[in-house]
């Protein structure tokens, strides 16, 4: 490489050699050089380094678990507003009727007296920590679009996801593992959703990819070597694929050979970095038992969270937990237990362990759905009393956020009395999403890549920070 | 980087001008297109360009009339030759932030070099030129270069010399076998092919093997996987519950097919496009509409049938733009393009083309199917007829009512929760998980009773008796329909199949096409007729145009963007690069071309040459040119670090179903039938859990190892081999793949399962074939996997390594029984490690 190309360098550029080597720095070249990126420099001073997004796929019941209505109480069974309801359509063919008033208790918790429901004790635990947007919405009434969106700032599909976006704006910090990798769990229904287009690079280089890591089985695709090769017989396969590559590099002048060996060395260090990833050895039993490693029900989930603040500290960049699904539209009251169960406790051990261990302050973390559930109970064919569901809700739902630079102990916005629509405070996903970006010092409208003519970016064209809940 | 270069003399300048950076020496003429429109396009038009809805202070600087207006404030932008007196100069000099332009808060500015232009185009004149893609392509004769004869050579040469730059040597003949059995088969050459072409002694060897490989069948396979990238094909719906499509392979293998047949470029265009319009079309040529089947389907619940068949009219749209416009189009959906001359309602004027066209499977018999059913079709009409007599009159009454009420409901939404979904289902679920068309149900009931087929009929009632809403239920019992409907699947059951293909008709009833406000489907604006853009040539004046004056529009000789779209591709795919690097954009704020006059010259030859693509690829692989070695040039590092010039070839990472398909190939696990239905390969289980519904059963046998291109696209969890090397997202149209260089594929071809077996049977394979010591087996190796004999040091190198392999297997007798599994029992497991190496050597996945 010329001595020219090397001054052009950027902060973001040393950034990526420390994370994926060559290859990157050479990739970025070439971007830069296509006129790719169109932008650099992160323009906001950062207050999180990594995020770790917490998406509870399938869209929660914000009435039965953020967003308390007890005026409804009095109205359950009768008919919506019929100012509210009209040209509403059920996702399923359920009927779409009568109110459904919460059969949760909801109670306020923490000096600030934030209130969840019964159904949340854990998080509830960490009140003072959370910041939680009740006023949450969007156009996207079907699983794809909507979670798209949330992931990838449209609801169309092959754009890239917030984690690369993340990637490529800030390289990643870790040597031995990627910037993005994806965690993913459910309650036996299996993955309702848009599946790996919502960790996809879109149209940027696989580099952005987001990788599935599994806590069972092989981590990650491949990551064990096959049967009949011992680890000697690895580091001399590596040894000499390294040499005689070396030797092309000679023979060619070719930089992205060095890339390629790079990668090889990366791709080894996984080998070793992915199971001490996974080994809980040095986690205390305390530790292990507040995320519910101890118990079936939050197993699943707990081992992703705790993996989650594992991978924070080894530098991964972005870190994307799936829980499937929260698509209840049926059979509410027990899912929604059921799900909680799974999630409530670990979710609130990761904030409580990254703040103990002095992580939240630079770690941000998102606990979000693609939408929420209406406030009418849908009733399909044949279903007895008691075993109502609620439909998708676009309109208005919550999620909440805690550390890398937001103020806990806050609700931010407000619904009507149906938590129908927003009226106060309207946060759209955009917004969301410029936040999350503002969170780690970055201009979400000058974090663009070049694409078929056009400068692309996250928020699409739209999105506003909401500084009403930064620290 | 280059964006300083500004010394002057010739090298200075070329050097400018070869990098497209903005600067311009004032000794030389400044050209609008070539050095201002790209600084105006990436800094101005965004607000003051060719959209009006977005146009500040009522300016426009893409066109001279714009730039020269007097403004309400009483400036003038441009004053042509006085750049004191040019509000525009003023203001991007200003350092007033509430003056000065780009405004601070865009994030952009101009480079002082860009400055420079600008000043230099306002006093020299300021002169527009209209963009060159719009233009027709000229005729230029190749210049002249002594001792060059080949026109692509001429063209490349005469730039090459004004540079003074030499072109690189010739790459060796191994070298080159390689690189063009994988450009033009996708496979690499076996050791013999190499071994005869190397010692073949006739002046015409090198054509002898080009010749044979654009007759080789494998031809067809590779390029039809690089048009399926921009048709964006899958064999599933997409979305939430991704349903297969297990038809879609039709149209896959008619597309293997017309390149194999070299169908002309002209007549391909116009079968994908308009196939079903053509007089008397065949069953091939309308198959050729399954290109436009391509595009996502959802059938989830609560899914608005007309918004998202609003979405894949849009994406048919687009997707033609991207394909042989070469031009985004899509961003002139929700308004007028930012850059382009496109406005949105344009976009909907294309759009009409395709909104009065629907999705229609259609019977498309597989050889040795039409005689079977012909023989049986009476005798089940026959039948037929008898189980459904006794109930004929009341069924058909209530069918007759149900399809009132369907219609009804389509066009009075809202009245009736129950007959809305009912409506909702007759879409989402019609033809589900057999790849049909979700509003081929709705368009029979559309189509009068006495004009539907024999066919039609049965379908909608077979459906009628499956999916009767629950109105229904009484009549049904009362009448014993579950009876006949069981009676008639055990008929319809042994009835001879006949495939069917995915392709388009035209709409049972015509749409009005209205604009979309902001691209809303339901906001409509005003009405609009299908028409083409102004900007592009016109249509032939015609009461009425349709999808296939769309398409014989596209391939008239006269339209400037077809034929120079689509060479640009096929060079980009022999070169890793387009003459015009953003292959997928000739608009302006995509890359001028590096050689116009080659760009265009190819063009016409193109067309001279009938559109054949074979013959073109041809003239390339033949051209000096392509033949040049690509090893890196130090000295070109700097001048031309993306290889603009062509002073050699480039090294690119081959495609994930190259890696694979050359890995099956040189191992002699690779199974050569062209076509039929797509496979799945072996995979780890996890991938397919990242779906919602995806489940996928390996396939057996012989099946595990067909060439990638075959394997089957789960749109929402492809293959994961295919995607951790780049395979791109199959929702929209891709005119170039990344080439990313991740630990990922480090992964795949270290510890993959699939690719240990094939170093298994490569192991296996140089032993059996070879019975000669280390050495000679090494020979042999390297010119399986890489067509070329080993250096010194590298035979040095893996010596070393069979020793510590054998060594290490020694004392390891466990894994040597697990590595040589029951692939070669006499074999030497240290040859399986050894295989391996070599699958893993970058030099194996890059076309060198």
């Amino acid at each position: 490489m010329s001595n020219g190309m090397q001054r052009s360098l950027s902060r973001r550029e040393v950034l990526a050699r420390g994370a994926h080597g060559f290859g990157a720095l050479a990739l970025w070249h070439l971007l830069a050089q296509e006129g790719r990126t169109a932008s650099t420099a992160p323009q906001v001073t950062p207050r999180a380094k990594n995020v770790i997004f917490l998406f509870m796929m399938g869209g929660q019941s914000q009435l039965d678990l953020f967003d308390p209505k007890p005026q409804m109480t009095p109205l359950h069974g009768q008919p919506m507003p019929a100012s509210l309801v009209q040209a509403k359509k059920s996702a399923t063919g359920g009927i779409l009727e009568t109110v459904m008033a919460s059969p949760r208790k909801f109670q306020r918790y923490g000096q600030c007296g934030m209130e969840l429901s019964e159904l949340l004790p854990y998080t509830a635990s960490m009140a003072d920590d959370l910041c939680l947007i009740r006023s949450m919405y969007c156009e996207q009434a079907n699983h794809d679009p909507a979670q798209l969106l949330l992931h990838c700032g449209t609801p169309l599909f092959g754009n890239p996801s917030m984690g690369s976006w993340v990637n490529y704006g800030l390289g990643s910090a870790g040597q031995n593992m990627p910037g993005y990798l994806v965690l993913l769990s459910d309650d036996g229904h299996g993955l309702e959703g848009a599946g790996s287009s919502l960790w996809s690079s879109g149209f940027m280089p696989s580099t952005y990819r987001g990788v599935s890591f599994r806590n069972t089985g092989d981590p990650v695709l491949h990551i064990n070597r096959p049967r009949g090769v011992s680890p000697e017989m690895q580091r001399a396969r590596l040894d000499a694929v390294r040499d005689l590559n070396q030797m092309r590099q000679q023979a060619t002048g070719d930089a992205e050979i060095a890339s390629r060996i790079a990668a090889y060395e990366m791709a080894f260090r996984m080998q070793s970095a992915a199971p001490e990833l996974l080994d809980f050895g040095q986690e205390t039993a305390a530790t292990r038992a507040q995320y519910g490693l101890d118990k079936d029900l939050t197993r699943s989930f707990g081992t992703n969270c705790l993996l989650a603040r594992r991978m924070v500290e080894r530098g991964v960049r972005f870190v994307h937990l799936v829980h499937s699904s929260w698509d209840h539209h049926g059979d509410l009251n027990h899912r929604l237990e059921q799900n909680c169960g799974m999630t409530d406790q670990p979710a609130a051990a990761l904030i409580a362990d990254l703040k103990q261990r002095g992580l939240l302050d630079e770690t941000l973390v998102v606990f979000a759905g693609e939408f929420g559930r209406t406030p009418m109970g849908e009733v399909r064919r044949g279903v007895t009393a008691g075993k109502e569901g609620r439909d998708h809700h676009p309109s208005a739902f919550s999620v909440w956020l805690a550390g890398g630079g937001v103020k806990g102990g806050q609700i931010h916005g407000a619904t009507d009395d149906f938590g129908y629509n927003v009226v106060k405070n309207p946060v759209h996903v955009h917004d969301l999403q410029a936040t999350i970006l503002h969170l780690l010092g970055v201009n979400h409208e000058q974090l663009t890549y070049r694409h078929a003519g056009r400068d692309y970016r996250l928020t699409d064209v739209a999105g506003k920070v909401v500084t009403g809940i930064l620290a | 980087m280059m964006q300083g270069t500004r010394s002057h003399g010739v090298c200075g300048f070329l050097v400018a001008w070869l990098l497209t950076t903005q600067a311009a020496v004032a000794d030389e003429p400044v050209r609008f297109n070539r050095d201002v429109l790209p600084i105006l396009a990436d800094h101005c038009f965004a607000c003051h360009g060719f959209d009006k809805a977005k146009r500040e202070a009522g300016l426009r600087l893409d066109v001279r009339a714009g730039s020269t207006q007097r403004l309400e404030s009483g400036a003038t932008p441009i004053v042509p030759g006085e750049v004191a007196q040019s509000e525009v100069w003023r203001r991007v000099t200003s350092r007033d932030p509430e003056q000065q332009m780009p405004p601070p808060q865009t994030g952009l500015t101009l480079t002082a070099a860009q400055r420079e232009t600008l000043r230099l185009w306002i006093e020299q004149g300021a002169t527009y030129e209209p963009h060159w893609a719009y233009l027709p392509p000229q005729r230029g004769e190749p210049p002249e270069v002594a001792g060059v004869v080949q026109p692509i050579d001429r063209f490349i040469r005469a730039r090459l010399l004004v540079e003074e730059i030499a072109p690189a040597p010739l790459a060796d003949r191994a070298t080159l076998i390689r690189r063009v059995t994988l450009d033009l088969t996708g496979l690499p050459p076996s050791p013999w092919e190499v071994d005869a072409f190397v010692n073949d002694p006739r002046a015409d060897a090198y054509q002898r093997v080009v010749d044979r490989l654009l007759a080789s069948e494998h031809f067809g396979e590779r390029w039809a996987r690089w048009w399926l990238d921009l048709a964006h094909y899958g064999d599933s719906d997409g979305y939430l519950q991704d349903f297969l499509r297990p038809v879609a392979w039709r149209y896959r293998q008619w597309v293997v097919e017309a390149f194999n047949r070299d169908l002309p470029f002209d007549q391909f265009t116009i079968q994908q496009l308009a196939g079903d319009l053509l007089p008397n079309a065949t069953v091939t040529q309308r198959m050729g509409t399954g290109f436009l089947r391509n595009t996502l389907s959802n059938r989830e619940g609560g899914a608005d049938l007309e918004e998202y068949r609003v979405q894949q009219t849009i994406d048919r749209t687009v997707t033609l733009g991207t394909t042989w416009l070469g031009l985004t189009v899509g961003c002139a959906q929700c308004h007028d393009h930012k850059f382009d001359a496109i406005t949105q309602r344009e976009f909907y004027q294309l759009y009409a083309f395709f909104n009065n066209a629907d999705e229609a499977n259609l019977d498309a018999p597989l050889p040795g199917e039409r005689e079977p059913r012909e023989a049986a079709q009476a005798e089940y009409d026959r039948k037929r007829t008898e189980i459904l007599a006794p109930v004929a009159g009341p069924l058909a009454a209530l069918q007759a009512d149900w399809e009132q009420r369907m219609l009804h409901t389509e066009t009075h939404p809202g009245e009736d929760f129950s007959w809305d979904r009912t409506l909702e289902l007759l879409g989402l679920q019609w033809g589900q998980n057999l790849g049909e068309g979700q509003l081929e149900g709705l368009n029979i009931i559309k189509t009068p009773p006495i004009e539907r087929t024999l066919d039609q009929r049965d379908r909608l009632l077979d459906y009628f008796l499956r999916a009767a809403p629950a109105a229904y239920s009484e009549k049904f019992k009362e009448l014993k329909l579950n009876e006949v409907k069981t009676r008639l699947d055990a008929l319809t059951k042994n009835l001879p199949t006949i495939t069917r293909a995915p392709g388009m008709v035209k709409s049972p009833v015509a749409r009005a096409t209205h604009i979309h406000v902001r691209g809303e489907y339901l906001r409509k604006g005003d009405e609009v007729c299908a028409a083409t853009p102004a900007a592009l040539p016109a249509l032939p004046a015609k009461d009425a145009v349709d999808r296939l004056d769309l398409a014989r529009w596209l391939v008239s000789p006269e339209h400037p963007l077809t034929a120079r779209v689509a060479v640009n591709r096929l060079w980009q795919e022999l070169f890793g690069r387009g003459i015009v690097a953003t292959s997928e954009n000739f608009g302006i704020r995509g890359d001028r071309p590096a050689h116009p006059e080659l760009l265009d010259w190819l063009a016409l030859e193109f067309i001279r040459d009938g559109w054949s693509v074979k013959s073109l690829l041809r003239t390339i692989v033949l051209s000096e040119t392509y033949q040049q070695a690509s090893t890196a040039r130090p000295e070109l590092a700097v001048r031309d670090p993306l290889n603009k010039l062509v002073a050699r070839q480039s090294r690119l990472r081959l495609s994930g179903e190259a890696v694979r398909d050359s890995a099956l190939a040189v191992s002699g696990l690779l199974n050569r039938t062209i076509g039929g239905p797509s496979v799945k390969p072996p995979q780890p289980a996890s991938v397919s859990k990242e779906g919602y519904s995806n489940v996928w059963e390996p396939s057996a046998g012989a099946d595990r190892y067909r060439r990638g291109v075959y394997t089957f696209i789960q749109r929402t969890s492809p293959f994961a081999q295919f995607v951790t090397f780049d395979l791109p997202d199959t929702s929209r149209s891709c005119t170039r793949r990344e080439r990313s260089n991740t630990p990922l594929q480090a992964l795949q071809l270290l510890n993959d399962p699939v690719f240990l077996e094939a170093a298994q049977a490569l192991a296996a394979r140089v032993q059996r074939e070879v019975r000669g010591d280390d050495a000679q087996r090494l020979n042999h190796a390297f010119l399986l996997v890489l067509a070329r004999a080993p250096t010194a040091d590298e035979v040095q190198r893996l010596h070393g390594f069979l020793r510590q392999q054998r060594l290490l297997l020694q004392d390891d007798p466990a894994s040597a029984r697990e590595l040589n599994q029951d692939i070669f029992p006499d074999g030497d497991p240290a040859w399986i490690a050894l295989a391996s190496v070599l699958l893993n050597l970058d030099e194996f996945i890059n076309h060198e």
